[in-house]
This record gives structure tokens, C-alpha cells and sequence, in this order.
């Protein structure tokens, strides 16, 4: 019987483990010197916020993993013997594999900074990087101001989750506008005043200079490149974007022969089956590096989806239903605040040469969409809407039809994903749309039969 | 606004403290006239019994209302157990001795707070409703602009099952054991809201009407709380108007009016078998005494359970009785909704209560059953069993200390809806139904959901959302009540409660959707 080992339980991990005892009766380990348990790390912030306690975020019971079979085993690997097929832990201990899974995830990017290492300085991925935030940030009163640097996703969840509790933060930012790399202008600026009128300090066009640390090792304040203000403050997050984690890879080339280590470049290099170049061993998930990207996506794409896909696709080809990783359209969402984003298709920065986009907004400045789409051809391409939801199906299969975006408006109730008796703007929308371009597109009433049909 | 946050908190404890200590004072008189009353109005025959109250009770002074109840309790007991061993069963009283003694004690009483019914009423709910108004209010500043905000919510003592909230549970459990038990103590807070009775049906309030216009009050300022909490949401908006008023006209303004006509009391929307009793022989014998009306009721009762409750159930799943309607539904979703995080989610709590809410349903079923048989055919006992036993012990177990003790006093330790999940017959039939055959469903947004686990730990009905949601999986829940909360916590937008076609409702899914779709045709369609 085939011995499957996965390093990392997180989403994806885990994901490729139930589906093999889905689709088989191999043994399976699941080893991770982080937690227990799986948890989901995309939830650490509420536990912080008192939303959640942690086993809220435990998605399965304990009893699970044994129940399906799945061996736990709470350990760090040290090193990949790829010619014995050995793990070897940190405890002194080996482990046989007969394949393995590698899904060790990301680690908080660091760029040298001055001061980068201190007490009181951290990114937030990890469970024990909530745990180091009680000890620094427990409340306003230990951590005076908390300042964040960089400005995405984990760093407007940070800022938020001092907000929760009242400590003051400010945020540096590097770009002129939030996350305006990846949102368009309207809505950066939209998130830039959702930011501010929670009471947070940001800072736009602002790069970190130094951290200054105190006699004891600790960060006393921060100095900002541009203006050389310095910032005291008690904490420092980190949240400049994540790196595929492969230090146990780096660890294993200097024991292994060259010719048999596992090939990386910023990430464990793999082939459209997830496989890397060292025989029946596989990555997955944030750590894994494609070789030539897919379509319009990253080569590396740390998204919680995109670890849950590849997890789905390897057990699959581990199982002898050998299976390329073929993700569909491009879906992601988030929550800034309280304006939730969702985002279908492609809608980038900066408009291509053929794209051309639609904006509305609505008049509270909490709500937006954004629709992008092919100049000539009048191709749907992508939507972002902030503050409303959208049917997830009902634009997946849109763009599998490559509808236009004359069919998109005029079927917007359809896609309409809100709560019952909320405000509905499609009308607006429309009116909008139709005086920019002088097109009479009408709006359709919500059909049940084209919804379900698009499933 | 911290300050005026403080201020009401402390206004509303001493209304709290006040409305507790008002039962330990007051002076108990029985006078002869008032024990002539009792007896000429209950139609007492025991003279053992009335000797007994001349002897021990009637002329004396009692300062407190337990004195009073155990000399009117131990006097009935007495009497009966003479009357029983010479099977005098004709003298026997076989009220309850303390709701015997309730209406003894409540014309007994003096003192301060009978003169002074007006004022205490301020001190007590005026306090109350004023100090907890003053808590509530500033939220609107206090926890920022509109949005979900449970920030806390697991390190509050009072929220988290810490010593705030073991002190609620024990205060809501004595409440409802003296309600229930022991309604002889507890005639000055009967008192305090005689006016208001009085002001609606004419009569002087009994404990139910305390227990109802207390429940309206706590709904009413817990509703406040609801409207600022969720101003961003308007089905819940909706959800809260809509239980506050058929809490106030339909289960208490309008029976209370239809008792001023010399109707019998009846709360229009309460279905069977949530209510029980509606086919015991006293109920129905009342109906029918009350020609034409009574007959309506009657027709309307059936129809309700049999009809309309299913077809809605149908149309809009469980929720447009259980958290538009019910008045259990609607204490659970406004005194009971910082609690509902306290709901445990694990198989094994599943497991325990479909056993446990069907069985009452069953247990309700068979009493009913044996309560028309006894009915139409005249007989007391049906297979030997005695169905005026069987009431007795529905009554109790379920109607008083399933609902009540444990159902709203368990809300800080199980969360708020223990008696909706584990107990209400009425929400297991209505559970069948959204099961088996309804258009409601909670509709998973694709592949979506993070697994961040809010809507499972905001699940007052302890569905574990998030294993279907993290599926792609719609859920389709016998338990759901559509109280529309795992949808307003989900940070992702995954969850929308909607009523749509039977067809493709429960879509069990291996590989969501965003993946390869020949993998999601391969695997899904196997």
C-alpha cells in the first residue's frame, strides 16, 4: 500500500488528503510542526478580534482525521532525502514516503530592512504569529501604536484587527493608492477612504526606512524613507506580500547530491501535473512555482481557492486519474473593513489596449462595480463589485460563453447575490451605462430557470 | 458616551435589584372576606381546609409572601390528605397548592407597593427599560459605522459563558421556576403591572400577564439593540419588526382585548403543537361555549396546523414561522441574540437533538391522540394510562421546564435557541417539511467560502455552515430557523438564504466550482 506524506496541513494539504481517501485506501500522513489540527488560516484575524475562538476556526472535529484515516504527525521536516525517500524532522526522526506532497505555504516577505528581526516585528501567516501578537499587542495600553508596512491584504487585516482593539495604528503604504496594483483607481480610492474614516493613519507613497529598536531588542519606532519622520510605536507588522516557503527544500540540496534535488525558483518548480522534477514527489499550493504560468495567471498564486484546486487536481493524478491543473475562471474576494469584494473574470490596474470598462458607484461611496471588457468584440472579461455580492455560477458561466457585456447588465438580477430585501441598483446601473454608450439595454426580471441553468 | 453607557448600566441594575428584592417585602393579610371570596368562587367544600386558614392564617400579619404560602399550602395539604384517606375525593382541592395559594396571596397583600403600583413600576421596567436604552443607544457611535461587529464577543464574560453569564442563567432560572412554580412569591411584581392589566381586560393581572408583558418589554428594548446591531441589514430589519409585532398584538394585545369581550384568551398565531393544549378537553369545551367565535378559533387552529403552516413552510422554509412569527423564536432573536455563539456544533450535539425534538413531537402527538380519544369517547383513561396523567407530565417536563427553565434560562450557556432545536414539537414538524419538501434553501456562493468558520460559530441552531459551504454544498437543514445570520457574518459574500426551485436545492459536490471543469464533470457526475 502506497505511503502518501504531505508536509503542511493547510487548505491545500488537506484538500489533497480527503480527496485521496475519497478516491482511495492508501496511507496517508499529514504532518505539520505548525498545529494539531487543520485551521483556517485566512480566519486567525477574528480569533484576534473575538469574533471566533481558535477551534472555531478547526473546520473539521478532532475525531476526523482518524476516522478517515488520516495520520497526524506534528513535526518539522528538516530535510527531503529523495534517494531513500526519507523525511528526516528536526526531532532526529525519519519518515518513509512512497510519494510525497509538498504544501509548506508562504512566509511573510522581508527586504532586508534595518531593525527587520526585532522583538515586537512580525508578518501575521502563522498560528504563532497570532500567538507573538497577544505578547506585543495584547491591547492599546502594552502597544501604544501598532504601524503596518505594505500595503495588501493581510495589511488591512492587521489594521483592522488593531482597530478592534483600539489600538492606534499607521499604516505605511508604498504605492500612491491601496493595492492599486491589482484594484483599478476607482476602487483603491474608495478602500484608501474606507481606510481613513475607520480612524487609521495612512500613509500613502510611504516606504519603511528603518525599525529602531530600544536597549532590550525591542522596537521603539520606525523611521519613514521619504520623509525621515520617525514613528514610535510598540509593534511592526510585516505585510509586504508572501514567498513561497521552501526552506525545508533549500535545507535538503546541500544534504542531497545536485542532480537529485528538487528544482526552485522563487517556489518549487512544477509541470501542469503539479509534479516537480524529483520523481514521486509533488508541491501544491502557495509553495508551488508553474513552470510557464496558466493562461493569465501567476506562476505562483498564493490564494486560498487556488491551494483548495490544486489539492482537488493532485489527488486525482496520485490516485492513477493522472490529471493537468486546469483552473478555471479566474475568482477571488475579500473583506476591507466593511465593504466585501468579490472579483470574477479579469479586471486589471490598468486597462489593456483592447479592454475598455464600465464604473459605477453608488452615492454612499460603499458600493462600486467595476466591469471590464473587449472593446470591439463587446466580450465580458472580468467584474469587480465591492459592497454587493455576486452569483459566483452565474458569471463562471458567462465567461465560459463568452457572453458580451450587453447580456451581463441585462441579466444583472440574475447575478445579483445579496441578501433578501436588500437595495437593488441594477436599473441604476443600466441608466448609467446606457448614457455613457448610448445603448438602450433593458434590464431583465430575476429568472429562477436561467439561473439554475447556468449551474 | 462611555459615560452614558455606565450610567445606564447602573439605572438598569438597580431596576433589576429592585425588581428582585420587591419579593421579599410587602405585608400579607387574609381577612375573612377574602378567604369568603376564595372559597365561594372556587367552590372549596373542605371545611377541614377553612378551619385550618381561621386557625393559622386568617387575622395574622405575614411580612413575607413565603410565610403566607407555606401556612395556605400545608393547610391544603393537610386537608386533602385526610379527605384522601377517607375518599372525601368530592372535598379534595385539586388546585395546584401554590397557584391555590397565588390567588389567596394576591388579595392578602399590602403595603407599599400595592399603593404605590404607579411608582414602582418606574423603579423597576422604568429603570430597567430606561437603563438599558441608555447601554444600547450608544452603540451606534461606539461600535463604528454599520457592518458586522462581534469584536469581543469571545472575551466578554457575559457573552463568552463567564460569570456575567452564569449570573444571567441563574437569574432567568429562578425567574421561570418561581413563574412556573411558585407564583404565590411573586405577587408584588404582579402588583406593579395591575394598571396596564387592568387597562386591557379589566382583570387585575396574574402572573402570565406579568410574564407577558415582561416578555414584550425585553423583546421590544432587545429589538432596539437588533435594529442598531444589524442597521446594514435589512432582512434583519425586516425579521425584527416582524417578530416584535406579532409578539405584542397577537400573542398578548389582542387576547388580552378579547378578554375584555368575554372571549377566551387566544393567541391567533400560536399552532399546534407549540400550543399544545389547544385540543384538552377545557380548551375545547371553552371554544364551543363560545358559539360562533369559539367555533372560528377552532376551524382556525386546525387550519393553521394542518394548511397553512406547511404551505408557508413550503413557499418560505421553516423561517417565516420560526423567526418572522413564533414568540419563542422572537425572545431567541432579540434577549437571545448575544448568545447565539454559545450554540454547540458538533455531531454529536446533531445527533442528540434529532432524537430529542422528535421525540417531543411524538410525545406531543400520542397526548394529543390520547387527549381526543378521551374526549370523544368520554372514557379518563385510555390503555390504562390515565390521560389527564399524561398532560400533567407534558405540562410539566415540556410546556414548563423544557420551555421555559431551560429553553430561555439556558440561553447564556447553550445559546438562544435550546428549546427551538432540542425541544419545540412545532419546529420538528415544520423541520420535516423544509426537509423534505420546500423551496427555501441556503444558497452556497460557488467555491467561494474561506472555511474562516463565522457563520458555524453564529449559527444559533448549531448547523455546522461551514461543511457545506466549504463543499459548494447548499444547505438544506430540517433545523434552519432562516434567521439570515450565517449570511450576515460570511466576510466573502458565500451565503444567501432564498426560496427557489425544488430541483438541484441539495447539490452535494465534491470539486467546487472555479476548478477544471472536465474534473468537476468527472468527479461530481460520478
Amino acid at each position: 500500500m502506497d505511503h502518501i506524506v504531505i508536509i503542511g496541513n493547510g487548505i491545500s494539504g488537506v484538500t489533497a488528503a480527503r480527496h485521496i481517501r475519497k478516491l482511495s485506501d492508501k496511507k496517508i500522513t499529514l504532518v505539520s510542526a505548525e498545529s494539531d489540527y487543520f485551521f483556517s488560516r485566512t480566519a486567525l484575524m477574528y480569533v484576534y478580534m473575538g469574533h471566533q475562538k481558535f477551534e472555531h476556526t478547526q473546520p473539521y472535529e478532532n475525531w476526523f482525521w482518524k476516522k478517515n484515516r488520516i495520520d497526524l504527525k506534528k513535526g518539522y521536516v528538516e530535510s527531503i532525502d529523495t534517494e531513500n525517500a526519507t523525511l528526516s524532522f528536526s526531532d532526529g526522526s525519519n519518515l518513509n514516503y512512497d510519494k510525497l506532497i509538498i504544501a509548506t505555504g508562504s512566509k511573510p516577505n522581508k527586504f532586508g530592512w534595518l531593525g527587520q528581526d526585532l522583538k515586537g516585528v512580525q508578518g501575521l501567516y502563522s498560528k504563532q504569529d497570532l500567538e507573538t501578537l497577544e505578547v506585543y499587542a495584547p491591547n492599546n495600553k502594552v502597544c501604544k501604536r501598532a504601524v503596518i508596512v505594505g500595503g495588501g491584504l493581510i495589511g488591512i487585516e492587521l489594521a483592522e484587527m488593531f482597530h478592534s482593539r483600539h489600538i492606534p495604528v499607521t499604516f505605511l503604504v508604498r504605492e500612491a493608492s491601496f493595492w492599486n496594483g491589482v484594484l483599478p483607481q476607482e476602487e483603491s480610492e474608495m478602500i484608501n477612504k474606507e481606510i481613513r474614516s475607520n480612524g487609521i493613519d495612512l500613509r500613502l507613497s510611504s516606504n519603511l526606512k528603518e525599525i529602531v529598536s530600544d536597549e532590550n531588542g525591542k522596537v521603539k519606532s520606525i523611521i519613514i524613507e521619504e520623509t525621515g519622520e520617525e514613528i514610535p510605536c510598540d509593534f511592526v507588522g510585516l505585510t509586504a506580500g508572501v514567498s513561497p516557503n521552501i526552506d525545508v527544500i533549500k535545507t535538503s540540496t546541500t544534504r542531497n547530491e545536485l542532480s537529485r534535488s528538487i528544482e526552485t525558483g522563487r517556489g518549487i518548480k512544477v509541470n501542469r501535473f503539479l509534479e516537480t522534477n524529483s520523481p514521486n514527489i509533488y508541491a501544491i499550493g502557495d509553495c508551488a512555482e508553474q513552470h510557464e504560468p496558466i493562461g493569465d495567471r501567476r506562476a505562483i498564486e498564493a490564494v486560498w481557492y487556488t491551494g483548495r484546486m490544486m489539492g482537488e487536481t493532485v489527488a486525482q493524478t496520485i490516485c492513477g486519474n493522472k490529471i493537468e491543473y486546469k483552473p478555471g475562471h479566474w475568482f477571488n474576494s475579500a473583506k476591507f473593513f466593511d465593504i466585501e469584494y468579490q472579483t470574477y473574470g479579469w479586471v486589471w490596474a490598468q486597462p489593456k489596449d483592447n479592454e475598455a470598462r464600465f464604473y459605477w458607484e453608488y452615492k454612499n461611496g460603499k458600493k462600486c462595480i467595476h466591469i471590464n471588457y473587449d472593446k470591439v468584440t463587446r466580450k465580458f472579461i472580468g467584474i469587480n463589485n465591492f459592497g454587493i455580492r455576486m452569483r459566483h455560477e452565474f458569471f463562471d458561466s458567462v465567461l465560459t460563453k463568452k457572453q458580451s457585456i450587453e447580456y451581463v447588465l441585462e441579466h444583472l438580477a440574475d447575478a445579483n447575490f445579496d441578501p433578501e430585501f436588500y437595495k437593488l441598483h441594477e436599473k441604476e446601473i443600466i441608466a448609467k451605462f446606457n448614457t455613457e454608450n448610448g445603448t438602450n439595454i433593458q434590464l431583465k426580471k430575476k429568472s429562477w430557470k436561467r439561473i439554475f441553468q447556468t449551474n | 458616551m462611555k459615560q452614558i453607557q455606565n450610567i445606564g448600566l447602573g439605572l438598569f441594575l438597580l431596576g433589576l435589584a429592585v425588581f428582585a428584592s420587591l419579593i421579599f417585602i410587602g405585608n400579607y393579610e387574609v381577612t375573612p372576606e377574602i378567604l369568603d371570596e376564595v372559597v365561594n368562587n372556587k367552590g372549596i367544600k373542605s371545611e377541614l381546609f377553612i378551619n385550618n386558614m381561621n386557625a393559622n392564617v386568617v387575622g395574622k400579619e405575614f411580612s413575607s409572601p413565603f410565610s403566607v404560602s407555606s401556612e395556605i399550602t400545608s393547610a391544603i395539604e393537610n386537608a386533602n390528605e385526610t379527605h384522601k384517606q377517607n375518599s372525601e375525593w368530592d372535598k379534595v382541592i385539586w388546585d395546584k397548592p401554590h397557584s391555590f395559594s397565588y390567588e389567596i396571596v394576591k388579595r392578602a397583600g399590602s403595603g407599599l407597593i400595592k399603593e404605590n403600583k404607579g411608582l414602582f413600576w418606574w423603579l423597576t421596567f422604568g429603570l430597567g427599560i430606561l437603563g438599558a436604552l441608555m447601554y444600547i443607544i450608544p452603540n451606534v457611535v461606539i461600535k463604528g459605522p454599520p457592518g458586522i461587529k462581534n469584536n469581543g464577543v469571545w472575551f466578554n464574560t457575559a457573552t463568552n459563558r463567564g460569570w456575567i453569564g452564569w449570573f444571567a442563567f441563574v437569574f432567568l432560572v429562578s425567574f421561570y421556576l418561581l413563574l412556573y412554580f411558585r407564583p404565590d412569591y411573586i405577587v408584588n411584581w404582579t402588583y406593579v403591572v395591575d394598571p396596564i392589566s387592568e387597562s386591557l381586560s379589566g382583570n387585575l393581572a396574574s402572573q402570565w400577564f406579568l410574564y407577558g408583558f415582561l416578555y414584550c418589554t425585553v423583546m421590544s428594548v432587545m429589538a432596539v439593540r437588533m435594529y442598531i446591531k444589524y442597521r446594514h441589514n435589512k432582512y434583519q430589519i425586516l425579521r425584527t419588526t416582524s417578530v416584535l409585532f406579532f409578539q405584542i398584538v397577537f400573542a398578548f394585545l389582542i387576547p388580552e382585548i378579547l378578554v375584555r369581550f368575554e372571549k377566551p384568551w387566544y393567541d391567533f398565531k400560536n399552532a399546534f403543537p407549540l400550543d399544545y393544549d389547544f385540543f384538552f378537553k377545557w380548551n375545547l369545551d371553552e371554544l364551543i361555549a363560545s358559539g360562533g367565535f369559539g367555533l372560528f378559533v377552532l376551524v382556525w387552529g386546525i387550519v393553521l396546523t394542518v394548511v397553512i403552516v406547511p404551505v408557508m413552510v413550503y413557499f418560505f422554509g421553516k423561517r417565516w414561522y420560526c423567526s418572522w412569527v413564533c414568540g419563542c423564536g422572537g425572545l431567541a432573536e432579540t434577549l437571545g441574540d448575544p448568545y447565539r455563539q454559545l450554540s454547540d456544533k458538533s455531531l454529536l450535539s446533531w445527533k442528540y437533538e434529532r432524537w430529542i425534538v422528535h421525540g417531543v413531537l411524538i410525545f406531543a402527538i400520542t397526548m394529543t391522540g390520547f387527549t381526543l380519544y378521551s374526549y370523544f369517547s368520554g372514557t379518563e383513561a385510555v390503555l390504562g394510562i390515565k390521560t389527564q396523567t399524561i398532560q400533567d407530565i407534558y405540562g410539566f417536563l415540556i410546556g414548563a421546564i423544557f420551555a421555559g427553565v431551560i429553553g430561555t434560562g439556558f440561553y447564556p450557556i447553550f445559546g438562544n435557541r435550546v428549546w427551538c432545536r432540542f425541544g419545540c414539537p412545532l419546529a420538528a414538524y415544520l423541520g420535516i417539511v423544509q426537509r423534505f419538501k420546500s423551496r427555501f434553501r441556503i444558497t452556497v456562493n460557488g467555491g467561494q467560502c474561506i472555511s474562516c468558520g463565522n457563520c458555524s460559530t453564529y449559527c444559533e441552531m448549531g448547523i455546522d455552515v461551514r461543511a457545506y459551504a466549504q463543499k459548494g454544498e447548499n444547505i438544506v437543514r430540517s433545523s434552519c430557523v432562516g434567521c439570515g445570520v450565517c449570511s450576515a457574518v460570511c466576510p466573502r459574500g458565500v451565503l444567501k438564504l432564498e426560496n427557489g426551485p425544488e430541483n438541484g436545492r441539495i447539490n452535494p459536490t465534491e470539486i467546487l466550482l472555479g476548478n477544471d471543469v472536465d474534473l468537476m464533470d468527472f468527479v461530481n457526475k460520478k
